[in-house]
């Protein structure tokens, strides 16, 4: 018998016993429910951790450190593998990492504290500078007002916390302005002999010709607030959740703030060119990751990256999802001893009638086809109605969760998740699982005798 | 003697059909030979229990002989394989019964259509078909309608146009007439041998009732205790 006559004869008798069909179907929905509900328990509580994981920034970004710069106090090592000295982290190494495959952005972690005035009062705070990136990462999401309008605007955004200090309707503060007060490194012009006459026996280089250093000078710069955010946004590993009021990265570099290890370059010479503490390199997504740090050490810089974390991450919710699969098809297995019982009744019923279609010139194997594609059916529309009611279940918990984390003054969250490989798994699970559940019941029909079966009353 | 040269519509060769009843062995059909040509009009003459239905159902290849053989058209019906036998009901036998066996949830074109569907007929031809077989029976009026609407006559003749459906060449009838009253009965058996003589079809009816099958059948064979008692001379 040809597949469309198969269905159409299975699609009429299970409209016949339309009552016993419904409920056996209804049973698979309930089981497909219980396993798509957990599934998008599962995936939407990993969505929301990757989400928030992503957000931070930590996982698509190498940070890199000078060889040199591995704590105070250590003197600057040749690196063993080429018995050279270490490489300093400046604008030709900055230059140099920019350009390696899959490398989205590079800039220097630039924080610093200091001291803002804003309607007349001082207030103390740290300062970070924003990378461009920094837009589209997700930690900019929900905020107040706009993200900087270009690369090299003197706008700031301010962190929630700070506003709350700056003013009580920390909303209103957009479109404001506010005055940075900070230090700026000023180099001094080089002296003649400077070196020789500062350096001193225990010099450390070899020509004697150490950098004139740098002076301190008190500045001033306006701001306009442009925006007012809920998160404090990552700068890299070091900056993490510590910038209050934000600025953008080209602006932060021009101002030429002193930073930590200006003391440090004085003594090695090279304050007088650019060189970074450490670089946080943006990489096109995690998976890119471990080919750019491979090629960064190359350059002989140290590097670190959270790569391992998150693929324990990904375990961990592996085994999570894997948990609740289990107990979520354990109603869709209670559901398919429904189908076998279905399936067996209508043999009895439905005795004679097969006995007709073996007289009629049925094959054993079109008689198991045809309780085969009953199976099948009563799969389909159950694991529809199955994802539709799992949907539903999924939305009443994000419901009632949300209602709970609004009365706790938090933010909304997508509990439950079902992506399109769920629905179409979860129906195709059912189906599989309904056929399975057939097999008995459709060989049963098969082998019946015909002679007895057209004697059956 | 197998192959296409054999010239009988049916044959059987010593066939035994016996059934395990407890610890007795009953012999429903105890080696029965018998040779049925093209275009005849045979009917299966017996009391209850003679086992004519039996060898109709062995015939149909609904059964298989416990030994001997069965030949329709040639081919052994013994040596076929499940699959084969299907084919065989679907394609060379139609079978009418005394309980009609309509399926009650399908109307009456549904029903006839039914066994082209099982021999993967294709749909465009399926309902030039069901019409000319439900014109044949003279019940075209009432296609849509479904058995519990029909009369017994007109379900009889509805499972008629079933059997002929699928243009077979031979047609078993068991007790075609036993559900019916006696102008009814008597109405499908001309009609029966309507058949046997518009299409040449080899028509192989059981009946218990001697006068009718003289009246109608070309040959009269005998059963009793599942043994053939005579196998008749054409009429």
């Amino acid at each position: 018998m040809k597949a469309r006559d198969l269905t159409e004869l299975a699609g009429r008798n299970l409209r016949e016993a339309l009552l016993r069909n419904s409920l056996t179907t209804l049973g698979i929905a309930v089981g497909v429910a219980s396993l798509v509900a957990m599934l998008s328990l599962g995936v939407g509580l990993q969505q929301l951790a990757s989400k928030r994981l992503s957000r931070s920034g930590l996982f698509d970004a190498v940070f890199v450190t000078s060889r040199a710069n591995r704590g105070f106090g250590r003197p600057t090592r040749p690196d063993p593998a080429t018995a050279t000295p270490a490489k300093i982290l400046d604008a030709e190494a900055r230059q140099k990492i920019a350009s390696v495959p899959d490398v989205v952005e590079v800039y220097p972690e630039i924080r610093f504290p200091t001291e803002v005035q804003f309607e007349g009062k001082p207030y103390p705070t740290m300062v970070a500078g924003i990378p461009p990136s920094a837009r589209t990462d997700g930690a900019f999401e929900g905020i107040k007002g706009a993200f900087f309008s270009g690369l090299d605007v003197d706008e700031a955004i301010v962190q929630i916390e700070f506003a709350k200090d700056l003013s009580t309707q920390p909303d209103s503060l957009v479109g404001k302005n506010l005055t940075l007060r900070y230090a700026e490194r000023q180099p001094l012009p080089a002296e003649p002999n400077a070196g020789r006459n500062k350096s001193g026996a225990n010099s450390s280089s070899e020509d004697g010709n150490l950098s004139p250093g740098f002076s301190i000078v008190p500045r001033e710069k306006t701001f306009r607030i442009v925006g007012v955010v809920e998160t404090e946004p990552a700068t890299g590993f070091g900056g993490f959740g510590r910038g209050r009021l934000l600025i953008p990265m080209q602006v932060a570099e021009t101002l030429r703030i002193a930073q930590a290890n200006d003391l440090r370059e004085i003594l090695r010479g090279t304050s007088s060119k650019v060189s970074y503490d450490s670089l946080t390199v943006r990489v096109k997504g995690p998976s890119q990751v471990k080919s750019v740090e491979d090629a960064i050490q190359a350059m002989g810089f140290t590097t670190f990256s959270l790569l391992d974390a998150t693929k324990s991450l990904r375990q961990v919710f592996a085994v999570f999802d894997l948990l609740l699969g289990i107990f979520g098809s354990l109603a869709l297995a209670v559901a398919s001893l429904g189908i076998i019982n279905t399936l067996v009744m209508a043999i009895l019923e439905r005795r004679r009638e097969i006995g007709i279609l073996k007289a009629l010139g049925a094959a054993d194997r079109d008689i198991r086809r045809l309780f085969f594609a009953e199976a099948g059916v009563m799969g389909l529309v159950g694991g529809i109605l199955g994802v539709a009611l799992g949907w539903l279940i999924g939305s009443a918990l994000t419901f009632g969760t949300n209602v709970y984390l609004r009365r706790q003054e938090l933010p909304p969250i997508d509990l439950s998740s079902i992506p399109w490989w769920m629905v179409a798994g979860a129906i195709g699970f059912s189906i599989a699982v309904s056929l399975a559940a057939g097999i008995y019941p459709a060989s049963r029909a098969a082998k019946l005798n015909p002679v007895e079966a057209l004697r059956y009353e | 003697m197998t192959g296409t040269m054999d010239e009988t519509a049916i044959r059987t060769d010593g066939v035994s059909r016996s059934y395990q009843m407890g610890d007795a062995l009953v012999r429903a059909v105890d080696d029965v030979s018998i040779s049925i040509r093209p275009k005849e009009f045979v009917a299966l003459l017996g009391s209850s229990g003679s086992g004519k239905s039996t060898l109709l159902n062995l015939m149909a290849g609904l059964d298989r002989p416990s030994s001997g053989a069965i030949f329709a058209h040639g081919r052994n019906l013994a040596e076929m394989s499940s699959e084969d036998l299907a084919q065989h009901r679907s394609h060379t036998i139609g079978m009418v019964f005394q309980a009609f066996n309509l399926l009650p949830r399908m109307t009456l074109e549904e029903n006839v259509e039914l066994p082209l569907r099982l021999a993967e007929v294709e749909r465009n031809d399926r309902a030039g078909r069901v019409r000319e077989a439900v014109e044949r029976v003279r019940l075209a009026a009432r296609l849509t309608h479904r058995p519990s609407e029909l009369s017994g006559g007109e379900q009889q003749r509805a499972a008629l146009a079933r059997a002929l459906v699928n243009r077979p060449t031979i047609l078993l009838a068991d007790e075609p007439t036993g559900n019916l009253d006696s102008a009814t009965g008597d109405a499908i058996l001309h009609l029966l041998r309507e058949i046997n003589e518009s299409m040449g079809m080899t028509i192989v009816m059981v009946t218990h009732d001697r006068d009718r099958a003289a009246r109608f059948a070309h040959r009269i064979v005998t059963m009793a205790d599942g043994k053939l008692v005579s196998s008749g001379t054409q009429s």
